[in-house]
């Protein structure tokens, strides 16, 4: 049983790569549409509205495909792992938009009143009193993001990206013990996933705060 | 204008801000209109008057984070709907204190004061915290610096605040019903607070409800409702012969819920 371990964390390699860095762009384009949506003048918070609602109301496998089989008619052409990459990144970010914005929401215009009573400017207050404390309100749900995209991020296995779901189905082809390769890969799925989540409780424990 | 018994000695009086017509409305809701008076340094002008009144959102009109629709705010004669791109830097000659506290919840009591001038004033790291412990030895929050928001009564949130307020070192204070948020034992530290600084001459325009803070220190009281100024006096005149029937009732209205304010006249007392 042990001989195709190796070959399966080969593919937990690249499950990992795809998932954090599409956690990383997911980050950057929640963020922006968080605060296009929240503090946006009209057509910008129309634009960020928009992106969170179509990618949220479509399957991530026909974003990936779109991009994928849909990109190449334009001329636009990624590789496989750049495919699922861009496809998950830019799904994630939908998603994470929402938890950013709800974080935010949840500070009040309080805080913002305060500190531009002070002198700051709009773009020091969001950067120094809002987003600090939006990052650590978002904790708890934006661990759900970070816990499904290796979950997700399996759909990359469609277009042929060799992720550990990928592996998984080699493997099978040569030994031929379904039952006993996918128990393995659910197993190191799980293992995965608890480890993101305990590493995210400790932070969040680490930095919570009380908004009043 | 209705100063001018104030028997208080120095007549060298400047004005510091300047309240001109302000008018301000959302949507088709007018909440202050027309309003205008003077302030002048050192003295503390008392705003009452009925919630709903405007008299929170002329607070706001007065540093401009609601900008009025009609009508201005002159800072010693600088006209604040002209300031061109540099609102920001006038607004921090303001300090604000707010009912619900505003503090920053990530940061500690030490950072909420110390990040105005940090990051408005750009005053180096260790000024700023010297600044800071100032501000907060005078409002006796010193041995609290390192708490957080979440870890303070609602008096220490509140003199925190006010903390922050003064270590800008602003021209002017404005306070937005400072002790309207705070369980009745915690409102005496509150105002204990706010007339020292009234003692030290600190400019401030206080809303507020507490008559007998306005009875020790205020030079000028303004009655305001519904948008409007009804009636202006001194303390002496609003307490003595309110000359409007509005004013008449609201004021009796205030006896019959606070009593006669005498519990928080005593701590006043000493000021008189």
């Amino acid at each position: 049983m042990i001989d195709y371990l190796g070959d399966l964390f080969e593919g937990l390699f690249v499950t990992f790569q795809l998932s954090f860095t599409a956690l990383g762009i997911g980050v950057i384009l929640g963020l922006a549409a968080a605060l296009a949506r929240k503090y946006g003048q009209r057509p910008i918070s129309y634009l960020a509205n928009a992106y969170i609602e179509i990618i949220r109301g479509t399957p991530l496998t026909v974003q990936l495909f779109i991009i994928y089989f849909g990109l190449p008619s334009l001329g636009v052409l990624f590789s496989p792992t750049l495919s699922a990459i861009v496809a998950l990144g830019i799904n994630s970010g939908a998603y994470q938009a929402e938890y950013f914005r709800g974080a935010i929401e949840s500070i009040g215009g309080g805080q913002m009143e305060a500190a531009l009573s002070l002198g700051m400017s709009r773009v020091q207050t969001i950067f120094r009193i809002i987003l600090p404390q939006a990052f650590r309100l978002a904790l708890p749900s934006w661990s759900n993001e970070a816990a499904y995209l290796p979950k997700y991020s399996s759909v990359a296995f469609l277009v042929t990206v060799p992720e550990l779901l990928a592996r998984s189905k080699m493997v099978i082809s040569r030994n031929l013990k379904p039952l006993e390769v996918y128990f393995v890969v659910g197993l190191i799925y799980l293992a995965t996933i608890a480890t993101i989540s305990k590493i995210l409780d400790m932070v969040y424990e680490k930095y919570k705060i009380t908004v009043e | 204008m209705g100063t001018g018994e104030e028997a208080t000695g120095d007549r060298y009086l400047t004005k510091v801000v300047s309240v001109r017509d302000v008018w301000k409305s959302y949507g088709k809701v007018e909440v202050v209109k027309g309003v205008s008076f003077d302030v002048e340094e050192g003295t503390t002008t008392v705003i009452f008057g009925p919630s709903g009144a405007g008299k929170s959102t002329l607070l706001r009109c007065i540093n401009m984070l609601y900008p009025p629709d009609r009508g201005t705010v002159l800072l010693r004669d600088i006209d604040l709907m002209k300031t061109g791109g540099k609102i920001n830097y006038y607004r921090s000659r303001f300090g604000m204190v707010f009912q619900h506290f505003n503090l920053f919840s990530h940061m500690t009591v030490l950072d909420n004061v110390m990040i105005g001038p940090r990051i408005v004033k750009k005053i180096p790291q260790d000024q700023a915290k010297t600044i800071a412990l100032e501000a907060l030895e005078e409002v006796r929050m010193k041995d609290w610096c390192n708490h957080y928001p979440s870890q303070l009564s609602g008096g220490q949130k509140q003199r925190t605040g006010i903390a922050r307020a003064l270590a800008m070192d602003p021209e002017v204070i404005l306070f937005d019903e400072p002790t309207s948020a705070l369980d009745p034992e915690l409102i005496g530290e509150v105002l204990q607070t706010m007339l020292d600084l009234a003692r030290e001459k600190k400019t401030m325009i206080c809303v507020t409800h507490e008559m007998g803070f306005a009875k020790a220190v205020a030079s000028e009281m303004i009655f305001m409702d519904e948008g409007a100024v009804v009636e202006t006096g001194s303390p002496e005149h609003f307490f003595t012969n309110p000359a409007n029937e509005r004013t008449q009732r609201f004021l009796s209205r205030l006896t019959e819920l606070y009593g006669r304010h005498e519990s928080r006249e005593n701590l006043a007392a000493d000021e008189k």
